[in-house]
């Protein structure tokens, strides 16, 4: 295992890391009010427990999960809900989304704290505590960590990921050297639950100190975890490409590291897990980098729902700054707003100027030198791709793997012309989307009004069966009737009786085996995901009905409604 | 609002192109060392030409002139002409040549990063097609031939058209050295006592072959900073040598050796300024070396059996045609996926 791997392309952009690490991560003051997004975690968003007016506790649950990928919300403070309404978060669409306003009242009271022995737990039960805590994942995907413990397969070998490679981005770096013990608590918890033998640790060798905090750590667990120290380059953090250079093992495309026997997790990841196994305290802080164009760049451990402009402003901002960042300059999204909240995935906030992050030159044509697809970390032909995205031809762009690109924007940075390339990608990739909705509610729809024909065709049929009936019946009696007048003291026709009986049956056979033959069409037959799938569609669509609704009729309706 | 990436440090196109127009200084120093001053008067025409068709072509596309025009990559094409050109030919010679290039075979199919052909070697197909004449009109190189010209009388004769008395044009051009050696073959010469004629030297033609080591040293610069693909001149020089040794082995009277084939004509400047044109050239590292490969056999071909000296232009045409083939032949797999189980 000392054998290090590589991946193909990456790109060595200037780190900037230096300067948030000068100085130890703070913990930011209360702020005057907290917004917490109910949605901040991959799959559905947690659903309000408590009512406007309600006094909560730290730690107290006020968003409960809905569904199997889903994640619970907490107050991070005490003090008073005063609003539970839609209001603009992080996300790069702007639109708003659900939100709680938490007035602090300062005395930062914790609620009930459940600290478990994590030995005596079952992988089930640890992961429940963990999904009750609102662990998720705090490298940026926020997907929630109990459903990366309930695995079908074996896991060999668990991956820690401390190898932070975006420029700018220290957060992981602080916390590893402030916070190794916990971190490697929390990751004997997550191996325990996996039940692995195996623990890697990559760090980026662009951080010596939280390489050694972390080997110190773990010499004195004695736990046999070890640290990988693997070279600086970006993306060389994407989890994939990680497995990758610790292991050999890529994992396949449109798969999950599990499949490879492998699980991967953060270590903010496995240091909340501590925190939330070790101390009962659910996720309700994070440490996030303030960094870029201030005076004062540093890591705080703030509270989830800080608005950034606190935050920012405890960095000084400097003259010139006229934008705002959240996460790294190669992934990050622009924040719509600075008073938007911090949330779980939120590593990082950069200040940004025309100084700092200078206007790309107008793009120009595509040279194909194809210094995009030597730095491609995913081995695909960026070049390709953006002259399929650029003229529509979304088929071809997904028969050269379109969705395998990671958007991680090494194509950009290097493109000789200048050509925003990560943005056409995105652009391919939405438009992909919502024509596969479109297509797929057209046939759900087509298929609604195929069972209905079928229904309607059928109920005929089953009507002129049950009249034709009623008439033989009806013939019949006459006929008996007849037969009684003809004073014949026959035997009941039992005869008639039974081949109409047969008929019937064979009617209703035949009725049902039609229906059955058309079942296959029928949404019944879905698979769960599909189900699943059509079910966040409605939920997605009752949701943009709400906000339409919401929003008055002043606003004309969001067109995004699938931002990410 | 913007969207990620936020940074960029590209080596921009008109860095590259700067740098792939240093990397033919040594060749054209080391050519003026030997042939005079006249092919610089001939860069000067083609740079001119290219820039000003370029230009006019912009405006009447109405495309933006001056971020188009400061690419460089208009001028590296008049110069790639003029280089490739005999410099005695008459004026208007580099120019109809720089300006079909450019309006043609750039513009017309769509400008920069649209052309299927290499604009260059289309400019110089439709010149030896057009004046077969005055494109053998090559300079015997300084101190060689029947007479001499001083660079001041070179000069005076490229501008005024008037040769010092009692000279005649004839005494003061010869055919190329791959020409020579294809004419006396026919003649029932074998390449050995061809390569006795006082025009060559130790490797190819005297003078040119030093040309083209100049130009090698300059493709050398452009493999090491990475500005060109190694595939392509490796692949082109390999196949090259390798398919004219073993002719030459097999038969040594009428095949010239390898070494006669790298250092003549356009052979070193083809691999690392021509073939290698991002443009017209396959993206992916195989389709690279099959194009490699394609232009050695056929540049050999040609050399050998075809109608004209040399094939290095013809064979990058004919290349340039099979490269969306080729790219889509040899699409690499991706991460995370064995084949390119995807494709078709």
């Amino acid at each position: 295992m000392s054998k290090l791997h590589s991946f193909h392309g990456g790109i060595h952009p200037p780190t900037h890391k230096k300067e948030s690490t000068q100085s130890p991560i703070m913990t930011a003051p209360l702020p005057a009010q907290l917004i917490i997004p109910f949605r901040q975690h991959a799959g559905e968003a947690a659903k309000p427990v408590v009512q406007v007016g309600e006094r909560v506790l730290k730690g107290q649950l006020i968003g409960e999960p809905v569904g199997a990928i889903s994640s619970s919300i907490h107050a991070p403070t005490s003090g008073t809900i005063t609003a539970i309404e839609l209001q603009q978060v992080a996300h790069p669409s702007a639109l708003p989304d659900l939100c709680a306003t938490l007035v602090p009242d300062g005395l930062d009271e914790w609620g009930v704290r459940q600290p478990l022995s994590y030995r005596q737990l079952s992988s089930v039960e640890l992961q429940k505590h963990l999904r009750r805590c609102g662990i998720v994942g705090m490298g940026g995907a926020v997907f929630p960590s109990d459903m990366k413990l309930s695995h079908p397969v074996v896991v060999n070998t668990l991956i820690i990921n401390g190898a932070e490679c975006e420029p700018y981005i220290t957060c992981d770096d602080m916390l590893m050297r402030e916070r190794a013990e916990g971190i490697v608590r929390g990751i004997e918890i997550l191996r325990h639950a996996l039940g692995t033998d195996a623990v890697l640790i990559g760090i980026e060798d662009n951080k010596p100190q939280a390489i050694a905090a972390m080997q110190r750590a773990i010499d004195e667990s004695s736990h046999p975890f070890k640290v990988v120290v693997v070279p600086t380059l970006y993306p060389g953090g994407s989890a994939k490409h990680l497995i990758k250079v610790l292991t050999g093992v890529e994992v396949p495309s449109g798969k999950l590291p599990t499949d490879v026997g492998v699980q991967c997790f953060n270590v903010a990841t496995a240091y909340t897990v501590h925190r939330a196994v070790e101390h009962g305290e659910a996720l309700v802080s994070r440490v996030v980098t303030v960094t870029g164009n201030v005076e004062h760049a540093r890591n705080y451990e703030a509270l989830i729902g800080t608005p950034f402009s606190d935050l920012v402003a405890l960095s000084l901002p400097k003259a010139d700054t006229d934008r705002y960042i959240m996460g790294g300059p190669m992934m990050g999204v622009e924040l719509p707003a600075v008073n938007v909240p911090l949330v779980k995935a939120s590593n990082c906030v950069i200040a940004a100027s025309d100084a700092l992050f200078p206007p790309q030159p107008p793009a120009m044509p595509c040279i194909r030198c194809t210094r995009c697809a030597q730095a491609c970390p995913a081995e695909l032909q960026p070049q390709d791709l953006y002259w399929f995205a650029q003229s529509d031809n979304f088929g071809k762009a997904l028969e050269y793997d379109l969705f395998d690109c990671i958007e991680c924007g090494a194509c950009a940075y290097v493109c000789p012309s200048s050509i925003p390339l990560v943005q056409y990608y995105r652009y391919a990739k939405s438009e992909i989307r919502a024509r596969d909705l479109e297509k797929r509610a057209a046939d759900l729809a087509r298929e609604r009004h195929d069972f209905r024909q079928f229904r309607i065709e059928r109920e005929k049929q089953e009507k002129a069966e049950r009249l034709a009936q009623k008439e033989r019946a009806a013939a019949e009696a006459k006929a008996a009737a007849a037969a009684v007048a003809a004073a014949t003291p026959a035997d009941p026709d039992a005869d008639t009786d039974d081949t109409q009986q047969i008929r019937i049956d064979a009617a209703l056979a035949r009725a049902k085996e039609q229906a059955a033959a058309a079942t296959p069409k029928n949404t019944e037959t879905l698979t769960p995901e599909q189900r699943a799938e059509i079910e966040a569609i409605e939920a997605r669509r009752a949701k943009i009905h709400d906000l339409a609704a919401d929003a008055g009729a002043d606003d004309e309706p969001p067109k995004n409604s699938q931002g990410n | 609002m913007l969207s990620s990436p936020f940074i960029a440090r590209p080596l921009s196109v008109d860095r590259i192109m700067r740098r792939v127009l240093y990397a033919l200084l040594p060749g054209i120093a080391l050519y003026v060392w030997y042939f005079g001053p006249a092919i610089l008067v001939s860069i000067a025409l083609a740079a001119t030409t290219a820039l000003a068709t370029e230009a006019l072509m912009l405006k009447l596309r109405d495309r933006p002139v001056r971020p188009f025009l400061s690419d460089y990559s208009a001028l590296l094409t008049g110069v790639l002409i003029a280089l490739s050109i005999p410099p005695f030919a008459p004026w208007w010679l580099p120019v109809v040549g720089t300006a079909f290039a450019i309006a043609v075979a750039k513009h017309l199919y769509g400008g920069l990063g649209s052309n299927p052909f290499n604009p260059a070697m289309i400019g110089y197909a439709v010149l030896i097609i057009s004046f077969p004449q005055e494109m053998t009109q090559w300079i015997s190189p300084q101190g060689m031939g029947h007479s001499v010209l001083s660079y001041g009388e070179q000069l005076r004769y490229v501008f005024s058209g008037v040769l010092p008395a009692g000279m005649q044009l004839d005494a003061l051009t010869m055919s190329t050295p791959l020409d020579t050696l294809k004419t006396q073959l026919q003649l029932g010469m074998t390449v050995s006592d061809i390569r006795d004629l006082p025009i060559y030297g130790r490797l190819a033609g005297k003078g040119s072959e030093m040309v083209a080591a100049g130009f090698a040293l300059g493709g050398l610069y452009l493999l090491i900073a990475r500005i060109i693909p190694w595939q392509l001149p490796v692949a082109f020089l390999g196949t090259l040598f390798a398919l004219s040794g073993v002719f030459h082995l097999i038969d040594p009277a009428h095949y010239a050796p390898p070494l006669f084939h790298w250092f003549s004509g356009a052979a070193m400047i083809g691999a690392f300024f021509i073939l290698t044109d991002p443009i017209t050239s396959p993206t992916t590292a195989k389709g690279r070396i099959l194009f490699g490969i394609g232009a050695g056999v056929l540049t050999f071909v040609i050399r050998a059996y075809g109608g004209f000296p040399d094939g290095v232009a013809f064979a990058t045409i004919l290349m340039n045609m099979c490269v969306p083939l080729i790219d889509v032949w040899t699409q690499p797999r991706i991460f995370g996926k064995k084949k390119k189980e995807s494709k078709r």
